[in-house]
């Protein structure tokens, strides 16, 4: 990274990548239900009239009729934000996407609080939880808008059933080469042997700041990036456990079900050490600047910085 | 439109009764299963698998074949006994449903089972999939149909309609939606738990072709059929009047038999009605 930091938009890289796909592949479908123009799945749309389809809001139906799709040799890209893509239709993606081992990518936008002044309503943070438990479904959080391309160019050559997570906002680029992009592998941004802060989804470039910070204090912190909360990469996370002997897990989600849990899960079983976690306390968001939230529920390399020597200090 | 031949409703009729027998069987040694809608939808299915579907038992994926959605899952039963009798899969492997290790799941499940299209069991998600069988179907300027079967008490679920709606705006005129209308669900009649009527002006109104038959009259069901085929500019519905548990004289119209199997002795009875049938069929026959 160099010094200055870019900005980039998840959703722009989501609809160019579609876009891509769908000139060499004209087996790519891409459904929306309603919110086409926020998740900008229209720009496809409008590429590619004939193979865009709107539901209207009426996700459950979307859901389904893209598993119909699929089990007709499509590559279905279903999109929507993320607290009606999963809250509307879980149980259109348990039974008709996940059971059946289905070609069907739910794409969801908006999740987390950085969605900001729509309030809690729209601030989805157990997204992730819930598609998690779901056997069959693999499970991806990119951290920025490279790394949302690179994830949405994999899913589509990836045969099954796949969440990916994206924010509305734009976020800091935190990667620029994404060449050794595999779905399931765990990326080290940094090493360190002092403590493990891991992160998933768009808490990278906090993480990556408070890593800078605690080394300014002397705590060598290694930072390890979860793009792929399933099948997580368990190997990378018990390495860390044993070498750095402690965790902390940051993630824009409930810290119930999600990468603080899938983390606690791996290391328990299998090289146990201290973790804390750090995301929203199992409460719902509220209205408001969606930089202003991020800091208030403790979504910031200060509080990470705190947790990291929170958690040394007491080993 | 012409009547069918004798002989073609009189082979129909008499493969209904062994799918029935099936059915009965099938959920008699499984000790657990859906006897009533697997019974009423018995007709249909037959007319359809042995004489509407373009479809291959040698090759389950072929890529042209006509799409069946069983949406009303729990009638695995009667969709076991057509495929297996069309030769999909043994017909001795029947006496496994619900076996843990066996292929046939007690829903319907397409990784599993052999000619099944769609995994179902979550009621009111049937058609939905079939509108985007359908619309895949279509971007791949491919002629085949989809069927999607469903049950009254099935309609219930919003997202019935949300499809119904759907199907009509994308103009899906290879989509054939199949009610069995027996007029029950679980806790009681349809009409006392959420009643479905006007059921006809209500799809129409969804801007479905409606098309209304007796489902146990192998004429109408076959004419229906045809008539459907017929029909390309709109999704078509053929709302089959039924009675559940048909061709089991306790088991028809009666709540009991809806998720029960029989006991030996219903069993039994049930075995003996069936001869009878068979026997009447015989001496009626040409
Ligand atoms: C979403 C859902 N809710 C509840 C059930 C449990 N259930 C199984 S069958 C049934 C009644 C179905 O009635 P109907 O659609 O009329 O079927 P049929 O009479 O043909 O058996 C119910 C409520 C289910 N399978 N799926
Ligand atoms: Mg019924």
């Amino acid at each position: 990274m160099d010094g200055k930091v870019r900005m980039m938009s998840m959703r722009d890289s989501y609809s160019s990548a579609l876009i891509e796909l769908g000139r060499k592949n004209h087996n790519v479908i891409v459904c929306d239900a309603d919110l086409a123009l926020s998740t900008k799945t229209k720009r496809f749309g409008m590429q590619f009239p004939e193979r865009f389809f709107d539901f209207g809001i009426a996700e459950a139906n979307m859901m389904s009729a893209a598993a119909g799709m699929a089990s007709c040799g499509k590559i279905v890209f279903a999109s929507s934000f993320a607290a009606f893509a999963t809250g509307r239709c879980y149980d259109q993606i348990r039974q008709s996407i996940a059971y059946p081992r289905l070609n069907v990518k739910i794409v969801a936008t908006h999740a987390g609080i950085s969605v900001g002044g729509d309030g809690a309503s729209h601030q989805m943070i157990e997204d992730m939880a819930i598609m998690r438990a779901i056997p069959n479904m693999t499970v991806i959080a990119p951290a920025d808008g490279n790394e949302a391309e690179a994830v949405i160019k994999a899913v589509a050559e990836f045969d099954g059933p796949c969440y990916v997570r994206m924010g509305r906002a734009d976020y800091p680029v935190v990667f620029d080469n994404l060449d050794g992009f595999r779905i399931g592998k765990a990326v080290t941004l940094r090493e360190g042997n002092g403590i493990t802060l891991v992160s998933t989804g768009v808490m990278l470039s906090e993480t990556i700041k408070a890593a800078e910070i605690l080394s300014c204090e002397g705590i060598d912190a290694r930072v390890l990036h979860v793009h792929t909360l399933k099948p997580i990469d368990s190997d990378a996370i018990s390495k860390a456990s044993k070498e750095t002997g402690a965790i902390v897990t940051v993630e824009e989600h409930s810290i119930i079900g999600g990468l603080g849990s899938a983390v606690a899960e791996v290391t328990s079983e299998e090289a146990p050490c201290r973790i804390t976690r750090v995301g929203i306390r199992d409460c719902f968001g509220e209205s408001g600047d969606g930089n202003e939230l991020m800091k208030k529920y403790g979504l910031d390399a200060d509080n990470i910085v705190a947790a990291a020597k929170g958690l040394l200090g007491a080993k | 439109m012409q009547d069918h031949s004798e002989e073609l409703l009189e082979d129909l009729l008499n493969k209904a009764l062994k799918i029935r027998r099936h059915i009965v069987n099938m959920i008699y040694a499984a000790g657990s299963g859906h006897p009533g809608g697997s019974l009423s939808i018995a007709d249909v299915m037959t007319a359809l698998y042995f004489h509407e579907l373009r479809h291959d038992p040698k090759k389950p994926k072929w890529d042209e074949r006509d799409r069946v959605v069983l949406s009303k899952g729990h009638c695995a039963p009667a969709l076991y006994a057509t495929l297996a009798e069309n030769g999909y899969f043994p017909v001795d492997d029947l006496k496994n449903l619900r076996q843990m290790g066996h292929y046939l799941q007690g829903h319907p499940c397409m990784r599993k089972v052999p000619g099944v299209d769609m995994s179902t069991g979550s009621l009111g998600q049937g058609l939905s999939v079939a509108v985007g069988m359908a619309i895949a179907g279509r971007l791949d300027m491919q002629d085949y149909r989809v069927f999607a079967i469903l049950g009254d008490g099935e309609c219930d679920e919003g997202q019935v309609w949300e499809a119904a709606m759907a199907a009509n705006h994308f103009g899906l005129g290879n989509l054939v939606a199949i009610v069995d209308r027996n007029g029950l669900q679980i806790d009681g009649p349809t009409e006392e738990i959420m009643s479905q009527e006007p059921m006809p002006k209500r799809w129409r109104a969804f801007g479905w072709h409606v098309i209304e038959i007796d489902g146990h009259d192998m004429n109408e069901i076959l004419r229906a059929f045809h008539e459907a085929d017929h029909v390309n500019d709109h999704p078509v519905v053929i709302i089959a009047n039924t009675i559940k548990g048909k061709g089991v004289s306790f088991m028809e119209g009666t709540l009991s038999f809806h998720g029960s199997p029989p006991s030996k002795e219903q069993y039994e009875k049930a075995v003996g009605e069936f001869d009878r049938a068979e026997e009447k069929l015989r001496l009626l026959g040409v």
